[in-house]
């Protein structure tokens, strides 16, 4: 084990800004990439289902 | 024909690919979750503080990871294109379109975290040095090739032009991979490569290896996704799409 107390992970031997900016950053992007991705489905989704319901009401 | 021969060809169509990639996201996410907890668990607690770099060093188990996905993807993303310009399929097309941001994203994270790096072990966020140089320039090309096809209409023309940028662009890959020994460069040479046996401790490189392996499997899961919204953009008036699940309800 690397690590007496939390503190000290923390604070990662002096280089926390750095090792939890470069983590933190990339977690972020990893969390934001799959959201943003779900957005265009349900934005495309929706679109496709509101010109469903444009030809059933045509075809009354 | 032997009719027990997978027939490939048939989930080169964009009707039969969406559903068995609808399919494989979540095997893909969880993968990406197992390979994630165990590469953290070994990069934060069983490999040792470097003996040089310290805890700073423990960078490199997200930089290295995102290095190699941001080359690996340009490779497939210009093969794709590649397909999509000499079989003119329309799925090849979509999958360098759904990996381009991915990629984008993966060499951002490299020269972000590889900054974070250099700021405490050289003194500097950046320097032109060839290792860098070329991984922003890769950087610049996903850009490029995202933004040519945006400003493209027609869906089929955005392909063929961006196929082009995206094979042009290959030449940069090799260029990146072997700066560190072709120019004398501020950046350090490979931990790992396939001829020597790796310059690290052993749970060092398994750490490494699971971070890979986390990213690869995240890429692929998140290209699957964007390639089904894709899909559904550009099949829009198509019947099969109409029918639907998703649309029907």
């Amino acid at each position: 084990m690397n690590w007496n107390s939390p503190a000290e992970f923390f604070a990662m031997g002096g280089y926390g800004l750095y090792v939890w900016g470069s983590f933190g950053v990339t977690l972020v992007v990893m969390i934001a990439e799959p959201f943003l991705v779900r957005h265009r489905r349900s934005a495309i989704l929706r679109s496709l289902r509101r010109e469903r319901i444009a030809e059933e009401l045509d075809q009354q | 024909m032997n009719n027990k021969i997978i027939n490939w060809f048939r989930y080169a169509s964009p009707q039969s690919f969406y559903p068995l990639a609808g399919r494989m996201v979540p095997w893909f996410w969880a993968l990406t979750a197992a390979f994630g907890v165990v590469g953290l668990y070994i990069s934060f607690f069983v490999a040792p503080t470097d003996a040089q770099q310290g805890e700073g060093y423990r960078i490199i188990f997200i930089h290295v990871p995102a290095s190699w996905m941001s080359m690996f993807i340009y490779c497939v993303m210009a093969a794709w294109a590649g397909l999509g310009l000499i079989f003119n399929t329309r799925l090849s097309g979509m999958m360098a379109s759904a990996l381009a941001p991915t990629g984008a994203l993966m060499a951002f994270l490299s020269l972000w975290t590889g900054a974070l790096w250099g700021k405490p072990m050289w003194g500097a966020w950046w320097v032109w040095d060839a290792r860098l140089t070329s991984e922003l320039i890769l950087f610049f090309l996903y850009i490029g090739f995202i933004a040519l096809q945006s400003a493209i209409d027609d869906p089929r023309r955005a392909d063929k032009a961006g196929a082009i940028l995206a094979l042009v662009g290959v030449v940069n890959i090799p260029i990146i991979y072997f700066s560190v020994k072709w120019w004398n460069t501020l950046h350090q040479g490979s931990t790992i490569n396939l001829t020597k046996a790796p310059s690290m401790a052993q749970t060092m490189l398994w750490g490494m290896l699971l971070m890979a392996l986390c990213f690869w499997m995240y890429s692929i899961a998140v290209a699957l996704m964007r390639a089904r919204a894709i899909i559904l953009e550009r099949e829009t008036h198509t019947e099969w799409v109409k029918q639907l699940v998703e649309v029907k309800s």
